[in-house]
């Protein structure tokens, strides 16, 4: 399986604010020993999802140069299940992005209600051969492709062009 | 500008909410490592707060300089050079170095990060802000 807990960017602004969602599925099969009778999604692969969310969009500040990785969760509160047939809207805020990490307060909407908050804070890894070996290019631009970052990426406010960094990944990685 | 005591309830609030320790614990003498179990990757997280709290930025480096401890000049077969702990007295003016001098095991490096120094250190860029 692919452990990838986001289905589609909406909303992305770069250094910003990004917005993905999560379509909850009985397909998951996770789902069906968590629990037995009563499938609801582990609030651990929600988390997932919101750092996967808020990491993309701090990854994507410093052009994907920075290898971004989850590092701490101050605090996180869940609020409501999540059920087969939610779609759980991530949103995530960047708070501050420094040379070593970043923190970013994240939250999970199912429709108007808040289903789960979150603040996450993010490391930059620094070079070494274990750090190259996790991050390949091409993998993650497939990915990122997916995601649909390419088609709702915004610059600067109100520009509609992608976000600089990803037009390298495009010319390098999508053959 | 902010008098010493409201600087110490935000220092306070901050590692309240980092480390997930009591208000009473945090006191000026309280090492950050030793006694409110604070790890690196809290590091990261006191910096975001502290910066967010006062309105500062912090460099890299310059509130924990963690970097000296792999820098085999200053630090050597698990304790700090002569040049390590002039290092340390230029890097931390903010901390009690001479203490730790008369035995600078590296080990103990955690036992300088104290509230206090912390408090001191927002001080002096909360007083040079203008």
């Amino acid at each position: 399986m692919r452990w990838i807990w986001i289905d589609r960017f909406i909303e992305f602004e770069s250094g910003r604010r990004a917005r993905a969602i999560k379509n909850v599925s009985l397909a998951e099969d996770h789902l069906h020993d968590h629990f037995f009778g009563y499938p609801v999604m582990p609030n651990s692969l929600i988390l997932e999802g919101l750092a996967q969310t808020g990491g993309i969009l701090v990854g994507e500040h410093s052009n994907f140069e920075e290898k971004v990785v989850l590092a701490k969760v101050p605090k996180v509160i869940f609020h409501l299940p999540a059920l087969p047939g939610d779609t759980l809207t991530y949103t995530a805020e960047v708070e501050a992005i420094n040379a070593d990490g970043a923190r970013v307060n994240a939250t999970s909407h199912i429709g108007e209600r808040l289903q789960a908050e979150a603040e996450i804070v993010f490391a930059h890894l620094r070079d070494d051969d274990r750090v190259k070996n996790l991050f390949e290019p091409k993998n993650f631009v497939f990915t990122m492709k997916l995601l649909g970052v390419f088609d709702v990426g915004r610059g600067s406010p109100g520009s509609p062009a992608e976000p600089a960094g990803l037009r390298q990944f495009k010319s390098t990685g999508g053959g | 500008m902010p008098t010493h005591d409201e600087i110490l309830t935000k220092i306070r609030t901050a590692l309240v909410e980092a480390l997930g320790v009591d208000e009473d614990e945090v006191t000026p003498e309280a090492t950050l490592t030793g006694d409110l179990g604070a790890e690196s990757i809290d590091f990261l997280d006191i910096v975001f707060r502290l910066e967010k709290a006062f309105d500062i930025k912090i460099p890299r480096g310059e509130l924990f300089p963690e970097s000296i401890m792999t820098d085999p000049q200053y630090v050597k077969d698990g304790k700090f050079t002569p040049a390590g702990v002039d290092e340390l007295r230029k890097r931390m003016p903010f901390a009690n170095i001479e203490a730790f001098a008369k035995n600078p095991v590296a080990r103990e490096f955690g036992n300088l990060f104290t509230v206090d120094m912390v408090a001191k250190y927002i001080e002096s860029k909360v007083n040079v802000k203008a």
